[in-house]
């Protein structure tokens, strides 16, 4: 007879649980380690890649990406830390102020992420009058700009105009008329300004004729005249100019040559300086020698 | 001859790829359980350039990784016989080892115990050309051995150069660069059944892994169980397996007979289950709890129950004495030693200047076997266990992994065999020409 409940059925010997072909393969997939670190890194990072994608994909979320990216850099640009309050300028005259101000924001406050410190101080040392300049957002947002002017060391005189050079021979100015700069020294002429140092020597050489000096006077970009009052004009070499002023200095302090009726003294040629006096004393001059030579005839 | 040893050359080949990429598998299919161990060559000297073998007879290189075992099923008298059975079996034991090993094998080394393997002595002799012996002449000696007619369905499993000899010295291990007139070699060829050798073929490839080795378990056993003395002196390794019973002889380092009782533990098994008429596994666990060979009085006193579920309170309730258990077990233990003795004795094991006898597998563990053996083979009888080699868990050292252990070393320093010296010039040409030819056939 049959039992009415199902018993399980009972097993007969040991059993032998053998993995199936399916589950050994898989199991030897798994320990590949190429197909491992594939598993591994490579399924999460082509899911997340896919989900990325395909949120990108659609422009509103684009743009809303935008935004907020937008949104969050302004606010932390604008937090009160960044914020430039005021500015300061220090280190240069009014007028070079005034042309350094047209190239600060002129509105306050402003993010120091907006400010391009390259750029400002770029545009200030292009600037005539100023030489350089350091552009920082100091303590408690304030804009310090610090400037180093230009110095002049002589007046160019281009024309009708009067220009300020400094030692490098960049012209950082002009002036309307000479009275206003009477300490600094004139030079004229072109190429003038490439022979600066030259000038500057020679008018710290002219030492005892140094109130008396008007101008250096560049001749063919080669060399120099000084021009004295009295319309004198010493014609200076090209080589060793200071060396031949020296001598005229010598000369004069000698035998008061410039104080007398000289228009030109032309130490060009070393060998043979020579002297052109004005034409009233070469007649003067004439007339007396005339006279010697026809009294000593007599 | 050539032809005939392309599958262990290509065997080699597969060796030594497994041996770069670092990782091998071991497995021992046997008829009552199936090992697998997984090494790993990464061991100090791995990359030695001297020949010879390493510190540690070799086992430095390796440690086992990863070991597993299981019933063996579909497999009887050490051959497979039902295919689909014991590669299921050996899936089991590869899965389990990976997982333990944590790592994937491609190449596993495998051994065999049955298949009736059958030992040949060759002998070959060559007049040596140059006066100076050169790989090429023991090439040309080793092909000049009288090969016997072993028959078209045997493979050769192993065979090893044993011994060299040049003019009137004998015992060279290596006569390269000696100058002599004449060089004659002795060789051990070890043949199986091929079938056999192509179910195991079938089989492990059914399981996606790639064949690096093949061995007798015999050999491998003999080779981790029999100390280096032993080896040298000459000695005989009793492999007591379940389903058949490998002997090996050594001599001076090589294996110089071979042979298989076909009798086993299992049979043992059966005897218990047919006397006391109980389920085998029952019989099994019966045997290995109360199992002996010699009884004592105090063993008619001691009383097994050995069960049943018929539901028949009589039936279920039997017990037997362990003195009974013994008298069934003593009979077939002494037939199996008996057919080894008839083996060892036709082999000529008398004349060897030793006669240790040692006895390793599952079935030396019977107790008082060390005693019935030395009455039946002689007195130098021991126990034997596998050496210890790096790694190997604590379950897997006793002497029923002795071939297992074996074929380990057997990996990692495989002897010499005919196929791994030069293949002698004369042939050489001819086939590779032919080789060539075919392949611009193939290409163009």
């Amino acid at each position: 007879m049959r039992s009415l409940i199902r018993r399980p059925v009972a097993d007969t010997g040991p059993r032998d649980p053998a993995p199936s072909k399916l589950g050994y393969r898989y199991q030897r997939l798994m320990l590949t380690p190429g197909f491992r670190a594939a598993v591994r890194i490579g399924v999460p990072l082509i899911l997340i890649a896919s989900i990325a994608g395909s949120w990108y994909s659609k422009p509103e979320n684009r743009a809303a990406l935008a935004a907020t990216i937008a949104e969050t850099k302004q606010s932390f640009q604008q937090r009160p830390q960044f914020m430039v309050q005021s500015m300061n300028i220090a280190g240069g005259d009014l007028a070079s102020m005034a042309e350094v101000a047209v190239h600060l924001p002129s509105e306050f406050p402003v993010s120091s992420f907006d400010l391009d410190l390259e750029k400002i101080r770029a545009d200030i040392e292009a600037l005539d009058p100023i030489k350089s300049a350091s552009v920082r957002v100091g303590q408690a947002g304030v804009l310090e700009v610090r400037l180093i002017p230009r110095v002049p060391v002589a007046l160019w005189r281009d024309g009708a105009t009067l220009q300020l050079i400094d030692a490098d021979g960049v012209i950082s100015g002009t002036i309307a008329a000479r009275a206003e700069r009477l300490d600094l020294p004139l030079i004229a002429g072109d190429g003038a300004e490439e022979a600066l140092s030259e000038a500057l020597a020679l008018f710290a050489t002219s030492g005892p004729l140094l109130e008396r000096v008007r101008g250096l006077v560049r001749m063919g970009e080669r060399r120099w005249d000084m021009v004295l009052d009295r319309d004198q004009r010493i014609l200076l070499p090209a080589e060793g100019p200071v060396a031949a002023l020296d001598r005229v200095i010598a000369l004069n302090d000698a035998q008061d040559m410039l104080s007398r009726d000289v228009a030109v003294v032309d130490m060009r040629n070393a060998e043979r300086p020579t002297l052109r006096m004005n034409e009233e004393a070469a007649a003067a001059l004439r007339r007396v020698s005339t006279t010697i030579n026809n009294g000593a005839g007599n | 001859m050539g032809d005939l040893y392309d599958n262990q050359r290509a065997m080699r080949q597969m060796r030594k790829a497994a041996m770069q990429r670092g990782v091998v598998a071991i497995l021992d299919v046997g008829t009552s359980k199936i090992a697998c161990l997984v090494l790993r060559f990464d061991g100090p000297e791995q990359f030695r350039s001297v020949d010879g073998v390493g510190s540690l007879a070799g086992q430095s290189q390796f440690r086992v990784i990863g070991a597993a075992t299981t019933r063996s099923r579909g497999v009887r008298f050490g051959e497979i016989d039902a295919m689909q059975e014991t590669e299921r079996a050996i899936r089991t034991a590869v899965q389990a080892a990976q997982k333990m090993a944590n790592v994937r094998v491609d190449h596993v080394i495998a051994c065999l115990s049955g298949a009736r393997p059958r030992s040949y002595g060759l002998d070959g002799s060559l007049n040596v050309a140059g006066g100076i012996v050169t790989e090429q002449d023991i090439s040309q000696v080793m092909a000049s051995c009288d090969v016997p007619d072993y028959g078209a369905d045997r493979e050769v499993l192993h065979a090893q150069p044993v011994n060299f000899a040049l003019d009137h010295r004998s015992g060279l291990a290596d006569p390269r660069g000696q100058i002599g007139n004449k060089l004659t070699t002795d060789m051990h060829m070890l043949t199986v059944d091929a079938t056999a050798l192509q179910n195991l073929f079938y089989c492990i490839k059914r399981c996606d892994l790639e064949l690096a080795g093949l061995a007798s378990s015999a050999y491998v056993s003999g080779m981790s169980s029999l100390v280096e003395d032993e080896q040298e002196l000459g000695a005989a390794c009793i492999d007591l397996g379940g389903g058949s019973t490998g002997i090996s002889v050594f001599m001076k380092k090589h294996m110089i007979y071979a042979d298989s009782v076909r009798m086993g533990g299992d049979h043992v098994t059966s005897d218990i289950s047919m006397g006391l008429q109980i389920p085998a596994p029952t019989a099994e666990r019966i045997k290995t709890f109360y199992g002996g060979v010699v009884a004592t009085g105090m063993d008619d006193r001691e009383m097994i129950e050995i069960g049943g579920d018929t539901g028949d309170w009589e039936h279920d309730r039997r017990t037997v004495s362990r003195a009974e258990l013994i008298g069934i077990m003593r009979p077939r233990v002494e037939e199996i030693l008996e057919e080894v003795r008839a083996r060892l004795d036709a082999a000529g094991f008398e004349h060897l200047p030793s006669q240790q006898i040692v006895l390793t597998g599952g079935g030396s563990q019977i107790p008082g076997l060390d005693g019935l053996a030395s009455k039946i083979l002689g007195q130098q009888v021991r126990l034997g266990r596998p050496l210890r080699v790096q790694g190997l868990p604590q379950a897997a050292i006793g002497p029923a992994f002795s071939s297992a252990v074996g074929l380990t070393l057997f990996a990692a320093n495989p002897q010499d065999e005919w196929w791994d010296f030069e293949i002698p010039a004369d042939r050489y040409p001819a086939r590779s020409l032919k080789r060539a030819v075919k392949w611009f056939k193939d290409n163009w």
